[in-house]
């Protein structure tokens, strides 16, 4: 379990005030001008040290993606743009840094910003967040009042802005193309890469996107060293902490901060009062926001939650929203709930999820009532392959996985459901 | 799900100005955008259309809530210099543009996964009988409509919703009942958890952050 002396977010439920004056007595903006005054080379260095790999899913290595940004601007100017457009279910971790530590995420921005050449970081915050953002906007201005932003910021002598934007209800704005887009005041549809963002981003001009935790662990990561992080977790390519959810069915739904790496049934027997009903009483787990396909009872009592380990049984850490499911759950209706949010948010673009996030719902319907045949499941599973690969983001590869997890784990009842149904009819 | 937008209906109204104070946060709005880039503002100049046909709403006999009018659009297409047809598509792709009137309350039920196994059928049924309709319906007064939404971010307080700008957490049919009372008399309920818990910490006491919650007393 990680010493709370190890903890980043110490403010994650909002005991003290999000304020300026609260933030710096946790430490936030101590020495800023001293950090950048080491400069982007060490800056970078330092984060790649400390084996930071982004915390929006992905899990790319963070230091590596500020590397490409071009190193000299070639007259355009270079952006950050930070991903605060939370909305996989299952994941509700960066609502509590933008409410409760939104000096943490200020902070990043000008360091990372200043490291790759940026002179502003745009902020993209889901629309329905709509008093975290007023927050996160009160915190944006005694950031600028106190001289921390703006012309010379924290006496650097670095000019940098920040930015909200808000969004306005579209899961696929987090996907970072797709949120560019948004922010040049278009649809929300993603863009063929390459180019990537850092030749070609925002505006057309070198751009970096990162998720929220990503940016706020960077501050206390550049205080403390790289090595400090590099050392917690569960190994160099699994470092450091990690905001977990965990909802569903446990006694005690939470967030916490943990160890990456940490076994799961310590996170939910810890931290989230265990199992409704106890341990026994454990179904599936999906680990990482409902992209990530689910995990069986047995699985559960041995996996660590981390980027390898989870990849090594087929699914992924995702978000680290972890959505807990008991005996009592229906887990094909689980699924199938997920296939209707996932024809919900298809931007529409690319005809296989377009068409085949429909598809899967329709069908999944149908085996929720068991009202198929056993062949549908085959038919079911060729269409997530349909789907899969076959589109320009990977909103349609999050459509295909939980299903795939659902008949990987669950074909036995979902044979039984249809022979019930055979049976309730004849 | 959000009605569709109908160019001719007959609840369109002829015209759409923003007042002078609406003006004004449109203006910074576009500021906040690099020269040439004025299109970016085209999502906050939505919101604040949304936000001003709410504040008349409110004043009207029977009252509504905040959606965004096709003159609303023209008016921003305008400012913006973009085509119309750009703005029409920005505001129906993203949800939480209303392309059609809605209640002054617009209760968007989360019922994704996370809320749905906490749930939100419970609090669904009990919106639906307590209030005397279904969803992406409005109440005969004018108060109250009903939406379902996808998840909205807040899944370890689930079940949830969300009316107008506030979240409403860790709900059950009774808290549910009274919160929908409240706003009938149009008086503000308390936000946030429905259980008296901090945020996201577990309701039964911090598992970590000893000292800073024997600070904060919550040890």
């Amino acid at each position: 379990m990680l010493n709370d002396e190890d903890r980043i977010f110490t403010n994650l439920y909002g005991w003290e005030s999000f304020s300026l004056k609260d933030a710096k007595k946790r430490g936030d903006w101590d020495g800023t001008k001293a950090i950048l005054k080491k400069g982007p080379g060490w800056i970078i260095e330092e984060m790649q040290a400390s084996g930071l790999r982004g915390r929006g899913g992905a899990g790319f290595p963070t230091g590596m993606k500020w590397s490409f940004m071009p190193k000299e601007s070639d007259g355009r100017p270079h952006y950050l743009v930070v991903n605060a457009d939370e909305s996989e279910p299952g994941t509700c971790k960066d609502r509590d840094i933008l409410r409760h530590e939104p000096h943490k995420l200020l902070e990043g921005c000008l360091i990372a910003g200043f490291a790759m050449g940026a002179h502003a970081a745009y902020i993209y915050i889901r629309g329905e967040f709509y008093n975290e953002g007023s927050e996160l906007l009160r915190a944006i201005e005694e950031a600028y009042d106190a001289g921390l932003l703006g012309k010379n910021a924290a006496g650097s002598g670095w000019d940098f802005d920040v930015i909200l934007h808000r969004g306005a209800g579209a899961y696929i704005c987090g996907e970072e193309t797709a949120l560019i887009e948004s922010i040049e005041g278009k649809k929300g549809q993603p863009r063929n890469k390459p180019p990537f963002p850092a030749m070609a981003g925002l505006y057309s001009c070198p751009t970096t996107v990162n998720n929220v935790e990503t940016i706020a662990v960077a501050p206390t990561i550049l205080r403390r060293g790289g090595p400090w992080f590099a050392g917690l977790g569960l190994n160099e390519k699994n470092a450091g902490t990690k905001l977990f959810c965990i909802s569903g069915h446990v006694e005690q739904p939470c967030n916490v901060e943990e160890e990456m790496g940490i076994p799961l049934k310590e996170l939910i027997e810890k931290h989230a009062g265990g199992v409704r009903g106890g341990w026994d009483n454990l179904l599936a787990v999906i680990p990482g926001g409902s992209s990530t396909p689910m995990l069986p009872k047995e699985t559960c009592e041995t996996i660590n939650m981390d980027f390898d380990s989870l990849r090594e049984v087929g699914t992924g850490l995702g978000t680290a929203g972890v959505i807990v499911m008991d005996k009592s759950t229906d887990v094909i209706q689980a699924i199938c709930r997920l296939s209707q949010f996932y024809m919900h948010e298809s931007c529409g673009q690319c005809t296989p999820c377009r068409e085949g996030t429909g598809w899967l719902w329709r069908i999944m319907t149908r085996m929720v009532a068991g009202n198929a045949t056993v062949d549908e499941i085959d038919q079911l599973f060729e269409v997530t392959k349909e789907i899969e690969g076959h589109t320009i983001c990977a909103l349609g590869d999050a459509a295909a996985w939980p299903i795939q997890g659902l008949i990987k784990h669950f074909r036995p009842e979902m044979e039984h459901r249809i022979m019930e149904y055979r049976k309730a009819a004849a | 799900m959000k009605k569709l937008f109908e160019l001719n209906a007959d609840y369109q109204p002829e015209n759409f100005k923003f007042t002078k104070v609406f003006q004004k946060k449109v203006d910074e709005a576009i500021a906040l955008y690099p020269k040439g880039r004025q299109q970016s503002a085209v999502m906050p100049m939505l919101d604040l259309a949304q936000r001003q046909v709410a504040e008349e709403g409110a004043k009207a006999d029977p009252v509504y809530g905040g959606w965004i009018p096709r003159a609303a659009m023209d008016h921003i297409a305008e400012q913006l210099d973009m085509a119309a047809i750009k703005v029409y598509e920005v505001a129906s792709f993203y949800s939480m543009y209303n392309m059609a009137p809605v209640g002054k309350y617009l209760v968007q039920l989360c019922t994704t996964t996370p809320c749905w196994l906490c749930g939100s059928d419970d609090i669904v049924n009990t919106c639906k009988k307590h209030l005397g309709i279904g969803m992406g319906e409005t109440t005969e007064d004018g108060k109250f409509s009903l939406m379902e939404v996808e998840c909205l971010g807040a899944c370890v307080n689930a079940p949830m919703v969300q009316i107008n700008d506030d979240y409403y957490e860790d709900l059950n049919a009774g808290s549910m009942k009274e919160i929908l009372d409240l706003l009938a008399e149009d008086m503000q309920p308390k936000t946030g958890s429905q259980k008296a818990r901090k945020a996201s910490m577990a309701q039964s006491g911090p598992t970590s952050l000893e000292e800073q919650a024997k600070k904060a007393g919550v040890a």
